[in-house]
């Protein structure tokens, strides 16, 4: 193959001494040729980046090749200087993050970072900066381009951000470009845009891209060849057609397995109508205070929204970022006011509710939250975490952190790790912690707030399993916030779909996903990678 | 235009501030124990009712409370602070004579400590878990942790008095009759021992504060962006770290300036430097209270002006503040 522009052969990365393995990736062999999308699938901890971060020269500190070549053009960037090394960075080779919200610098204008790649290699002149960094701006297609270059970061979207981003990274037309996880931090819609936009310029601008992902469904959108990574080796290596068709290792069938299946959701058993949440009129409004010479801004969390939800039932409300699902949840679990309208648990209305009477009553509505990193204190032992909601209603301490045990024991992390501190578990378990919290007080309804978003498809897949096994054992009922579609259809009996603070669309699951009645509904279904792909997989 | 309404915004506040401070400090002094008229009349060795009666009268002692406070509010909204029976001065004039020589100190020190911290911070940042970038930390630690006194002390013994390179007290040579760039010449010679001494202290501040936060800042993924872009490292450091990590200083260096014209009482008096901290040092003494409160209210006038610059320059730094606010 006399087109392959990187080709990474033999190559071994050590982790530092103390590391829970001696590799961060061991033996990895793969080519990535001019003009083709390359997927490298891996869960978390699988070294599908580090791979990438060598190619660029940026491995974290103590990481370092103990063995083979990435040989690029030619020639091996292991032998490189950092100096020539650096001259390849931006120049031949791009890279985009995942986090667009933190990978750009927030004091420094849109345009300004562009024409810095510029300025890096000493190619054109200030002005001729700026007008080639609006002209690339024009390309990635951000609205209003000559605005968009003053505009600093936080003054653009999670969008538009990874579209600078992307601008910056082909400033220089790399042959080369390196996406770490791009679309993962994006909302559905976003992620199918830029999507379009990537497959899009490395066709125009004949580029290899190597795409690194977890998601099945990306890598069915946009590869032409997938690399499949498990705890730094690879396990698969095919054209994207006969991986996804015919996946030949058991670790591939599994990640595309785990995937949670869209558009057919599993047929619910009817059950008799019994309401235990009724929502009523719900408005909410934000309001930024004004000043003396400054309007005040509002915006709409929450206009008119009204559902119901029945005892044992799980109702999923479904929406991008900023369409107001969260402040639902939260104004559920009354972490929220709400401005007017009622929310009546079991026929109490808990927006009337106050000081000791809410105190008592808000124990019935537990809330798992999304970041199972942040939700816990990390100097409190995981035990006492649970106890503490007990405890603060009266219940003896002793009683409590039995109680506690017991709990961990039914979400699967049995009664000795109360004793142990939360940074001492991974992301799964520490979220099966969050969840053994909010059962300690014995509610009814449990918000989960994308309680599963921030983890690995096939860790989602099991807390999935745990939240459905619990909801039976212990007679729940289950508000689910996601933005993701496709583990909404797997739980869910009711979808809820909510934009700008309204409720677009609700049904039942069935309903909303096998023939939705509201265009945004069908876009959002329309969004979900991989879905053209779906009849083969399944 | 948006500046212009905030700086308007922030002077109404300030005012309002500044009108109660005084009145707060009006009532402070009025409750510290000790009649100053018995004081003066003590003073003066007469213990004589009739001219205890005459000296109250004289200074409006003998008025209601409330009758002195209206006299003394209405007197600053004048630009009056009052007479200093001790010095026999009007009180601004004693104050304006003396703020050059304080500003001159504090404010040389203020911009010595900043840039040699900033810039040792950078450093030691740049140079982590190297000897040279530990070395710069262990001596910043000493600086911090050296009693101001001690170092001036031991800066006049070894400069002035051993080496004899640099005069070890006052502002200027006395009776020399210098003038123009002599004179200017040798006010700047004087200055080098209590401006560094004084400078040293928040030196070793700034130092570890810059090297905290721009450690911090390295660790953020748009530094690893600025490096994929092939970016070279004293860019980086410079253009992404350093900018990202003035936060912090800021609003350390708006405290530092606040403090300016009562912040050098220590090193005025062993330098014999002619500045407000010594007059203030007097008054407090010979309880000279319109003295007082008239140093009292320049220093709050300044920690107030400060801050409204901080605010400033905090929007300058940082364009995230303007829609936060």
């Amino acid at each position: 193959m006399s087109d392959t522009i990187l080709s990474i052969r033999d190559l071994s990365l050590a982790l530092p001494r103390g590391a829970d393995r001696h590799y961060a990736v061991e033996n990895v062999t793969y080519d990535v040729a001019r003009g083709e999308v390359m997927c490298v699938v891996g869960e978390s901890g699988s070294g599908k980046s580090m791979a990438a971060n060598a190619v660029m020269g940026l491995l974290p500190k103590g990481v370092r090749a103990t063995g083979g070549e990435i040989l690029f053009d030619g020639q091996d960037l292991l032998t490189f200087s950092e100096d020539r090394h650096r001259h390849l960075r931006g120049r031949r080779i791009g890279m985009i993050f995942q986090e667009p919200m933190t990978a750009l610098n927030p004091l420094m204008r849109a345009g300004d970072q562009i024409a810095e790649v510029f300025e890096a290699h000493g190619v054109l002149t200030p002005k001729e900066r700026q007008a080639k960094a609006l002209a690339l701006l024009e390309e990635v297609g951000i609205p209003q381009p000559e605005k968009a270059i003053r505009a600093y970061p936080f003054e653009l979207s999670g969008g538009q951000r990874q579209r600078v981003m992307i601008a910056m990274a082909l400033a220089l037309e790399p042959e080369l470009l390196i996406a770490d996880e791009p679309t993962t931090a994006l909302d559905v819609t976003t992620q199918a845009q830029i999507l379009e936009l990537i497959r899009d310029l490395q066709q125009r601008h004949h580029m290899a891209v190597m795409f690194i992902t977890h998601d099945f469904g990306v890598v069915a959108e946009i590869a032409n060849r997938v690399c499949v990574m498990r705890e730094g080796q690879v396990v698969e290596l095919g054209s994207a057609n006969d991986v996804l068709d015919t996946p030949k290792h058991a670790y591939t069938r599994a990640l595309i397995n785990a995937i949670p299946s869209n558009a057919v959701p599993p047929t619910r058993a009817e059950r008799e109508p019994a309401p235990l949440l009724e929502v009523r009129q719900l408005h909410k409004v934000f309001r930024s205070r004004g000043g003396l010479f400054k309007p005040a801004r509002e915006v709409v969390a929450l206009h008119d929204v009204s559902f119901t939800l029945d005892r044992g039932e799980t109702v999923g409300i479904v929406g991008e970022s900023g369409s107001g699902k969260s402040t639902l949840g939260r104004c559920v679990v009354r972490l929220e006011r709400p401005d007017s309208g009622e929310l009546r648990l079991d026929g109490i209305d808990f927006t009337v509710l106050k000081g000791d009477a809410l105190r008592r009553e808000r124990k019935r509505v537990q809330m798992v939250f999304q970041d199972p990193y942040a939700s816990l204190n990390p100097r409190t032992r995981v035990g006492m975490a649970i106890a503490q909601g007990p405890m603060a209603n009266s219940v003896p301490r002793e009683q409590a952190l039995k109680q506690a045990e017991d709990l961990l024991e039914l979400v699967g992390l049995g009664a000795k790790t109360a004793e142990r501190f939360p940074h001492e578990f991974s992301g799964g378990q520490r979220q099966r912690i969050g969840i053994a919290r909010a059962l300690a007080l014995n509610p009814e309804l449990i918000v989960a707030d994308e309680a599963v978003s921030a983890l690995d498809v096939s860790i989602q897949a099991q807390i999935l399993e745990l939240l459905e096994d619990l909801k039976q054992k212990l007679s729940l009922s289950l508000l689910f916030i996601t933005h993701d579609l496709r583990v909404a259809a797997q739980i869910c009996d009711r979808i809820i779909v909510m934009q700008h603070g309204r409720i677009v669309e609700q049904g039942t699951a069935e309903e909303v996903f096998l023939s939705p009645r509201e265009v945004y509904t069908r876009q959002l279904l329309d969004a979900i990678p991989g879905r053209a792909h779906e009849p083969a997989m399944a | 235009m948006l500046y212009a309404r905030l700086i308007t915004m922030r002077l109404m506040k300030a005012i309002v501030v500044l009108f109660l401070i005084i009145i707060f400090n009006f009532f402070l002094i009025h409750m510290a124990p000790g009649d100053p008229a018995a004081i003066l009349a003590g003073e003066a060795g007469a213990t004589d009712k009739e001219f205890l009666r005459q000296l109250r009268e004289r200074f409006g002692l003998d008025q209601p409370i409330y009758v002195q406070l209206w006299h003394y509010v209405s007197g600053i909204a004048t630009l009056d602070f009052g007479y200093s029976y001790r010095q026999q001065m009007p009180v601004l004039d004693l104050i304006l004579q003396r703020l050059p020589a304080t500003l001159l100190l504090t404010g040389t020190a203020f911009v010595l400590s900043l840039a040699l911290g900033i810039l040792a911070g950078s450093l030691a940042a740049a140079r982590v878990k190297k000897v040279s970038g530990s070395l710069i930390m262990a001596l910043a630690l000493l600086f911090y942790a050296t009693p101001l006194f001690w170092v001036a002390l031991m800066a006049v013994v070894l400069f002035s008095v051993y080496l004899d390179w640099l005069p070890a007290y006052g502002m200027y040579t006395v009776g020399a009759g210098l003038e123009g760039f002599a004179l200017v010449l040798d006010v700047a010679k004087h200055l080098i021992l209590p401006a560094t001494t004084l400078a040293l202290f928040f030196m070793a501040i700034y130092t570890r504060i810059t090297r905290a936060s721009m450690l911090e800042a390295s660790q953020q993924d748009y530094v690893k962006t600025a490096r994929a872009k092939g970016l070279k490292d004293r860019v980086i450091q410079r253009r992404h770290i350093l900018r990202n990590a003035l936060l912090p200083i800021i609003t350390l260096a708006g405290l530092q300036a606040g403090q300016m014209v009562g912040g050098a009482i220590l090193t005025e008096t062993v330098f014999a430097w002619p500045g407000i901290g010594r007059l203030m040092y007097e008054a407090l003494m010979q309880r000279d209270y319109n003295l007082l409160l008239g140093i009292f209210f320049f220093s709050a006038a300044l920690v107030i002006v400060f801050n409204i610059v901080t605010d400033l320059v905090y929007r300058l730094a940082d364009p995230r503040i303007k829609e936060a606010s």
